[in-house]
């Protein structure tokens, strides 16, 4: 039998805290994606008269925003078998996290559209600029600057989302720590140190964006 | 590929979603109440406090702010027996949702507390107000007003992340629809249906909550700065 002293513990559970950054980074960069594909559909809807395209927007960030990350892996996980699609909880858990990070990125994002004063707009439409040029010359750079901070500070939110992906089977730091806790009968150190696990990815990534955040409010 | 779906299946056992309902609008009401307190306690603390207080407080909001919701429920349900502190699954479900709710809720508070004008608290200061008064009719009343909108998203993460609760067998809304589609294998209807309600819930929640904010704590300020 294994005995389970912390250090034991500790080293399965780093193991396994490979798949929630892995998991992690995976739906922020597919969310980043997605979400800025979403922006742009919103900021177009406004433009050229598409308005159902900025409502299905809307409605799709209601959605997400509206109900459990739980639900939406579960809806995820058998919801794509249902349509023919080979399903792991990895895959399940992948795809609900970038639907769920794309919902939460746009609606950050286009608070900071929205705070670019008109006049920029103006601007830029009469320096001769079409869609695409002023987005790329004038908004998005600017808007960008301010997008930072929440954007970083999201990135602890989807962190701690994967730890859901362990209610679908998935096997990350939290399954783990489940698996571990039954194996060594020490529920109260293992889940205590699964705490700290996350902590030591977290709260960095967390500092990191309220520094940001100050640095931004003192340069303005 | 023709794809049956069949709700009704799901919603002829209306009771258990009823139920499930029930359960999550109360562990909601109980963690809203006692966690937005803990939140005022705990900004009064990161203010005013000593210290080394204010050093406790912080290291409580951080570890919650940066650990997952379902690792403090763990924690608490499954880690604590081992210490010694038994707990049913519904009194995990509300320590922990509080404990979540409280760690959040001191930043949203205190972030209003900070904006309370200086000349106010002096102004009460030269009335005789004692320091607990001028923060009780004082300082919090108008910080709880400003950042009431942000209070009201957190209340609605924290009903959201509660559908975790059910994983401890608390019996809401996400256990009810796990217990319906293990008796019918009706798995993606009863987590639509689920999920349905939990996005009315939330809609109905902000609503309720913004007039209860409107209504209930901050009207009466309204008319006594009036008069």
């Amino acid at each position: 039998m294994v005995e389970f002293s912390i250090a034991t513990i500790f080293e399965h559970l780093i193991l396994a805290a490979r798949w929630t950054v892995l998991l992690s980074l995976m739906a922020f960069v597919l969310g980043g994606l997605v979400g800025l594909a979403l922006l742009l559909a919103r900021i177009a809807s406004k433009r050229e008269g598409l308005k159902p395209l900025g409502y299905a927007v809307s409605a799709y960030v209601q959605l997400f925003q509206g109900t459990p990350l739980l639900m939406q892996l579960f809806l995820a996980y058998f919801g794509l078998a249902l349509f023919g699609v080979k399903t792991s909880a990895w895959t399940a858990a992948a795809f609900a996290l970038t639907l769920y990070t794309s919902a939460f990125l746009t609606e950050i994002w286009r608070g900071c559209v929205e705070a670019i004063p008109r006049g920029q707009w103006y601007a830029a439409k009469a320096v001769g600029f079409g869609f695409v040029g002023e987005l790329r010359h004038v908004i998005l750079p600017q808007a960008g600057k301010i997008a930072i901070a929440p954007t970083v500070g999201f990135l602890v939110q989807v962190i701690k989302g994967t730890a859901l992906a362990s209610v679908i089977g998935f096997v990350e730091l939290t399954k783990a720590g489940g698996m571990i806790a039954n194996a060594s009968f020490k529920p109260f150190l293992t889940y205590a140190c699964v705490a700290l696990c996350y902590f030591a990815l977290c709260y960095p990534v967390s500092a990191y964006a309220k520094r940001l955040e100050r640095r931004l409010a003192t340069a303005r | 590929m023709l794809i049956q779906l069949d709700f009704l299946a799901v919603l002829s056992e209306w009771p258990l979603l009823a139920k499930g309902i029930a359960w999550t609008i109360g562990l909601t009401i109980i963690a809203a109440t006692l966690g937005v307190a803990l939140g005022v306690v705990c900004a009064w603390t990161r203010v005013y406090g000593s210290p080394f207080f204010k050093a406790v407080v912080g290291s409580y909001v951080e570890l919650i702010r940066n650990t997952p919701f379902i690792v403090q429920l763990f924690f608490i349900f499954f880690g604590l027996p081992a210490a010694g502190v038994r707990l049913s699954p519904e009194v995990a479900s509300i320590i922990a949702m509080v404990m979540n709710l409280g760690a959040y809720a001191a930043e949203i508070v205190r972030a209003g507390i900070e904006a309370t004008p200086r000349g106010q608290i002096l102004a009460a200061q030269s009335l005789g107000m004692r320091p607990l008064r001028v923060f009780t009719s004082i300082v919090l009343p108008p910080a709880l007003q400003t950042v009431w909108p942000a209070m009201v998203s957190q209340i609605i993460i924290v009903m959201l992340g509660s559908a975790v609760c059910g994983q401890i067998s608390t019996e809401e809304l996400s256990y009810a629809a796990n217990l319906i589609q293990s008796r019918n294998f009706r798995a993606f209807e009863s987590f639509i249906i689920a999920a349905l309600i939990y996005l009315g819930l939330s809609m109905a929640l902000r609503k309720a909550l913004s007039s209860v904010g409107s209504r209930l704590i901050f009207g009466r300020s309204k008319e006594a700065q009036r008069g």
